[in-house]
């Protein structure tokens, strides 16, 4: 989940720690200090949304179930999921990994499969299969909440017209100022031909040519020389507020928390914002597989998802969810139109499609570092 | 070896070297050195001897540049240099361990001095070459300090100190990592060079043999202050103060009233004897003095009539020292009396516990002012 | 012989902890650079009947058979997904046909009708089976030892034919990191130098009172975590930040004149250098601490002038401490990324950074430890260097 995280680097940095927690779990596991009935384990990326799923998911399920629920630090990435798979030693049943990441761990049987069909039905009997929002785009998981990339800019710094579509954060001369973005392809490149003026539904098809490629990559370099490039999903927030950029692409949870917990005077750009979603996925080979198909339905039924969403500002994966998420827990702020999937927003927003990123995403990597360094 | 003499530019009756009322603090409370008075003539070997703590090495470091006085003037040749860095004083100097620079060669470092001055090259070599000469040490330019042996390295420091042809030379304790025979060689090198050379010597050190084989004259220093300064002899044989008496070479002290006195001599009481000795101290009757005596002055069982003073004494030890023997007994007081007597036929005979009568001449026993025993 | 024993058991505790923490991972990673067994494994039938293939026109009809077979048994165990991104590496195309191709004969159990060959079935399935390009993918990709990740770690790359070739301009990002990683490395090595090494002669020539003071401060850098060190450079160098504040506040830069401190080189080498200076003092300071003030006197006695004397007599025996220094901190700049990234702006992108790509985001851990390989290979030239060219020096001391 990006918006709550820090990824790339930091999160090396916390994988050192993480795995060294993961040690010593296991350690203790071994001595049987655990062995106190039967349990379930998972991760957490800490943070606002560490929080809000464990008040939202796990907490109620271990209530519901009897069941006990284990909780390690995790940065991201699949190394450690591999490193358990190929050691034969599984110590997390369920985790919440980003959608290229279930993919690719897909393709290297990192994870069980699983099926909407099997997932809980909603509290008024509609079938799961037709109340979740976005489809299966793997196997191997189920898609959890969704979150967003969009473009967010500082209102002090444009106090006449306001960027209002994704064309703007492009135009250095109307809206002058320094733009932050994410130092990876993933996003940019889509941000880049919608903002060349591509429709959001031709967006994978223009970029899966050559053309279209380069067309992404040549706007981009129209504003090269003023981006700040970003590594952290905390820093965008932050040179937002310093004035350091005018204008920053950023993960909608980070903005809404600088917006109703800080009193920042940020806006959202939702047109051309890009969505994605948590994907939820058990780990294969793990022998707790009962115990984690169990958890994996409780995360992704209707309570649970709208109690995420009533805690940060991610929408539910499930249409049933809507109805129940209302105001912030903790601020009162109506949180549907902060969502990224509250109808206006969704409008205007493109899906990121995570098989066509899952192909090129390695060849895009080398391009963009090649890019960039020129 | 000529061309190494300096030319004597001013002339014989100025002082090389002059300390004039010169003191150093270091903290700005206690003094190091106080007002210090010292001349040094050309050509001179003067020692500064000292035990640790005396401010012998201070004075050598405000002569040679690298401390300050807080106040006084020195001055080299006639001219005040107390505000010249050392690099400016052209004094070549000997360190303690060397300081040889060890990542060159000892051609090198005997360059390093010419190299700064600006000499020409061909001038250079032939300059090393004369000074590796000087010391001995011909065929080993190419060598690094750590492969030479310490008396080698002595060599090349000291010829590092006198390849630039410096007037006035100062060596800092230079022998006192080398052992005991070759440091009584070097004793004798050292001196032999500064007698060729004529190079004014400034040398401190704290061993006293050491100060006698090699100086003219000898400064002995407590506490920042001169005691004496004076020739070898004249320091063994005339000791003005009870610290230089103990200091150079061994000395029996005897503490003692003073009974009557007379212009050059005295009259003193001590352990119920009484004793005949050279006013050294200005005393008055009723004054305590303290008698010093050199051991191999003190005879035992002389003839009859031979010495004025006289005595009993038990035997309390008897060393064998080869050439002499070193007798302990108690006398006047005392059982730290020492007497050095040949060892020659009928003296072999002292056993412990012996009664003897033992004597010394009037000119042998000093009556120095009493100072605390240790100080 | 008891001494030899009871010394062995007191490096055993290290000894083992060394090997199991360090040697056996480290050892596991460099082999994946140019072992990989998986093809080979989930594919023995068709690799074995591909053995005489040339590469050119269709492969032998065994082979068709033996694919089919491999595939499907490859569906049916989950192992399929595994080699799909491993051929995918070679042939990005073949990332989807090989489990597309597997998961049709698993579950419609197909088999060739009557007058039909393997052939016919595997094309019809997926037409990429007609394509040698298809076969020689397989075949590459099943090779256990491979030559690969260190030929694309350079920007190489091996033709259909087996030459080897420079991958096209805009694909060569390995070696313009690796130069880039290096001029940055240098540049921080050489700015610590020369901030480090007078500080590191005042510390080592204090009293020892004022010696424990500035030691202390040497290492705050250390007490404090490396992310809140260079997050704080951020807050210190960005445009609103506090350097730029003052420099306004005293009228030396206009206001809209402020200086770019941050996101680009000097961001970079202003908080390398402060991240890594420490380690730069330290060596220093422990070689200069055993310089004794007696030469520097020596040779002002001698009548050097002080950058003389410093020159000749002090720099020559500190340079055993520079050279350490030196190597300490180029060695932590190669692999440093974290604060290049967070401080950097586009030039923080490092060679680092593609291997923590590859190890956590592409799993290519092949690629990953063959550009590891290559950091440690030049590391290591670069002390086996050093040792050359001091080692002389080092000695006398």
């Amino acid at each position: 989940m990006p918006g709550s995280r820090m990824t790339g680097p930091i999160a090396s940095a916390l994988l050192v720690v993480a795995s060294f927690a993961a040690v010593v779990a296991l350690l203790a596991r071994c001595a049987g200090l655990n062995d106190r009935g039967p349990w379930v384990a998972t991760i957490t990326y800490g943070g606002a949304y560490g929080r809000a799923v464990e008040e939202a998911v796990l907490v109620p399920f271990a209530g519901q179930t009897g069941l006990r629920v284990e909780v390690d630090g995790f940065g991201g990435g699949l190394a450690q999921i591999r490193a358990q798979v190929d050691a034969g030693r599984v110590f997390w049943d369920v985790v919440d990994v980003e959608t290229a990441e279930a993919v690719r761990g897909c393709e290297e049987g990192l994870f069980e499969w699983v099926a909407i069909a099997d997932m809980l039905p909603a509290p008024d009997g509609t079938s799961a299969a037709d109340d979740f929002k976005v489809e299966q785009q793997t196997q191997c998981a189920i898609p959890g909440v969704s979150f967003s990339t969009a473009v967010a800019y500082n209102e002090d710094l444009f106090p006449g017209e306001k960027p209002g579509t994704i064309h703007d954060f492009f135009d250095l001369e109307k809206f002058p100022g320094r733009r932050g973005m994410r130092r990876a392809p993933e996003a940019n490149l889509e941000f880049a031909i919608m903002g060349d003026g591509v429709s959001r539904a031709e967006v994978y098809n223009v970029l899966g040519t050559e053309e279209g490629l380069q067309r992404a990559f040549d706007k981009l370099s129209s504003i090269k020389d003023h981006i700040v490039w970003w590594e952290a999903g905390a820093q965008p927030p932050q040179m937002l507020a310093d004035r350091e950029v005018a204008m920053s692409t950023a993960y909608n949870g980070r903005i809404f928390n600088a917006q109703v917990l800080e009193n920042q005077p940020f806006s959202i750009v939702w047109d051309g914002q890009i969505v994605d979603q948590a994907q939820m996925a058990i780990v294969a080979g793990t022998p707790r597989l009962d115990a984690a198909r169990r958890l994996l339905r409780f995360f992704t039924s209707t309570e649970a998802q709208a109690g995420i969403a009533g805690r940060i500002a991610y929408g539910p994966a499930r249409l049933s969810s809507d109805a129940l998420v209302s105001t912030h827990l903790a601020t009162g702020v109506e949180m549907a139109p902060h969502l990224p999937t509250y109808p206006a927003n969704l409008e205007k927003a493109l899906q990121t499609d995570a098989r066509w990123w899952s192909a090129r995403r390695d060849d895009l990597h080398e391009r963009f570092s090649t890019w960039l360094i020129r | 070896m000529t061309a190494l003499k300096p030319d004597l530019k001013s002339g014989p009756t100025t002082p090389h070297v002059c300390f004039e009322a010169v003191s150093k603090s270091y903290d700005g409370k206690t003094l190091v050195v106080h007002s210090l008075d010292l001349e040094v003539a050309r050509g001179e070997f003067l020692t500064l001897l000292g035990p640790s703590g005396s401010g012998k090495t201070t004075i050598l470091m405000l002569l040679a540049g690298f401390e300050v006085p807080s106040a006084g003037v020195i001055r080299v040749a006639g001219k005040p240099v107390q505000d010249l860095p050392p690099r400016k004083r052209g004094i070549g100097m000997v360190f303690q361990n060397y300081a040889l620079f060890p990542h060159m060669t000892v051609r090198e470092n005997l360059e390093f001095p010419l190299e700064a001055r600006s000499v020409a090259a061909q001038a250079r070599e032939e300059r090393v070459a004369r000074a590796m000469d000087l010391v001995r040490l011909s065929g080993l330019a190419g060598r690094r300090p750590a492969q030479l042996s310490g008396g080698q390295q002595q060599r090349v420091a000291i010829a590092r100190a006198l390849v630039f042809e410096p007037e006035l030379v100062l060596m800092d304790e230079p022998l006192g990592a080398l052992d005991r025979s070759l440091r009584e060689e070097m004793q004798y090198e050292i001196r032999s060079i500064q007698r060729r050379l004529g190079v004014t010597m400034v040398y401190v050190t704290h061993d006293q043999r050491e100060a006698m084989v090699m100086s003219d004259r000898i400064a002995v220093l407590r506490g920042g202050r001169i005691e004496q300064i004076a020739g070898p002899e004249g320091l063994y044989e005339e000791p003005e103060r009870v610290f230089v008496a103990n200091f150079i070479g061994e000395n029996n002290r005897l503490d003692a009233e003073v009974t009557s006195v007379e212009k050059h001599l005295c009259e003193v009481v001590t352990g119920g004897e009484t004793i005949r000795a050279i006013k050294v101290a200005d005393c008055e009757v009723g004054d305590t003095v303290t008698l010093s005596m050199r051991p191999e002055r003190v005879a035992v069982n002389p003839r009859d009539g031979l010495y004025s003073n006289e005595t009993d004494a038990i035997v309390e030890d008897v060393v064998f020292l080869g050439g002499q023997l070193r007798v302990r007994m108690t006398a006047c007081g005392s059982d730290q009396i020492v007497a050095k007597i040949p060892n020659m036929l009928g003296h072999g005979g002292l056993l412990v516990g012996d009664t003897v009568r033992i004597g010394w001449a009037v000119a042998d026993c000093r009556a120095l002012a009493a100072e605390p025993a240790h100080s | 012989m008891t001494a030899r024993w009871r010394a062995a058991a007191l490096v055993l505790p290290l000894l083992i902890y060394t090997v199991v923490t360090f040697l056996v991972p480290l050892t596991t990673m460099l082999v994946r650079s140019f072992y990989d067994p998986v093809v080979a494994e989930v594919l023995p039938g068709v690799l074995a009947a591909l053995d005489d293939w040339n590469g050119s026109g269709d492969p032998p009809e065994p082979a068709w058979e033996a694919a089919a077979t491999d595939l499907r048994a490859a569906a049916e165990a989950g192992t399929v997904g595994r080699v799909a991104s491993r051929v995918g590496r070679v042939d990005p195309d073949l990332r989807t046909v090989l489990p597309g191709t597997a998961f049709a004969l698993a579950e419609g159990g197909l088999r060739p009708a009557r007058g039909q060959t393997w052939h016919d079935v595997m094309v019809s399935v997926d037409s990429a089976w007609a394509s040698p390009d298809t076969w020689r993918g397989i075949k590459e990709g099943g090779r256990r030892f491979t030559s690969r990740h260190y030929l694309n770690a350079v920007d190489l790359t091996r033709g259909p034919d087996g030459s080897v070739a420079a991958r096209p301009e805009d694909r060569r990002i390995y070696l313009p990191l690796f130069w880039r990683t290096l001029q940055v490395s240098l540049a921080v090595t050489l700015l610590c130098l020369v901030l480090g090494y007078p500080v590191a002669h005042l510390i080592a020539h204090a009293s020892p009172r004022k010696r424990g003071i500035l030691l202390a401060l040497v290492l705050v850098p250390f007490w404090t975590s490396l992310l809140a060190r260079t997050t704080s450079w951020i807050v210190l160098l960005q445009n609103q930040g506090v350097i730029n504040d003052l420099l306004v506040a005293t009228g030396l830069v206009a206001d809209d004149g402020r200086l770019a401190l941050v996101y680009n080189m000097a961001g970079t080498l202003i908080a390398m250098a402060h991240v890594l200076l420490p380690f730069m003092v330290l060596s220093l300071y422990s070689v200069m601490n055993s310089i004794s003030p007696q030469y520097m006197r020596a040779a002002a006695s001698l009548g050097a002038r002080p950058w003389h004397a410093f020159r000749k007599v002090y720099w020559p025996q500190s340079l055993p401490g520079v050279g350490a220094g030196c190597l300490m901190v180029f060695i932590l700049a190669i692999g440093y990324y974290i604060t290049p990234a967070l401080v950097g702006g586009s030039s923080g992108q490092l060679i680092s950074n593609m291997v923590a790509y590859h190890m956590q985001q592409s799993l290519n851990w092949g690629l990953a430890a063959a550009l590891g390989v290559l950091m440690l290979g030049g590391v290591m030239l670069l002390y086996v260097l050093y040792d050359r060219l001091t080692g002389g020096r080092v000695g006398i001391r």
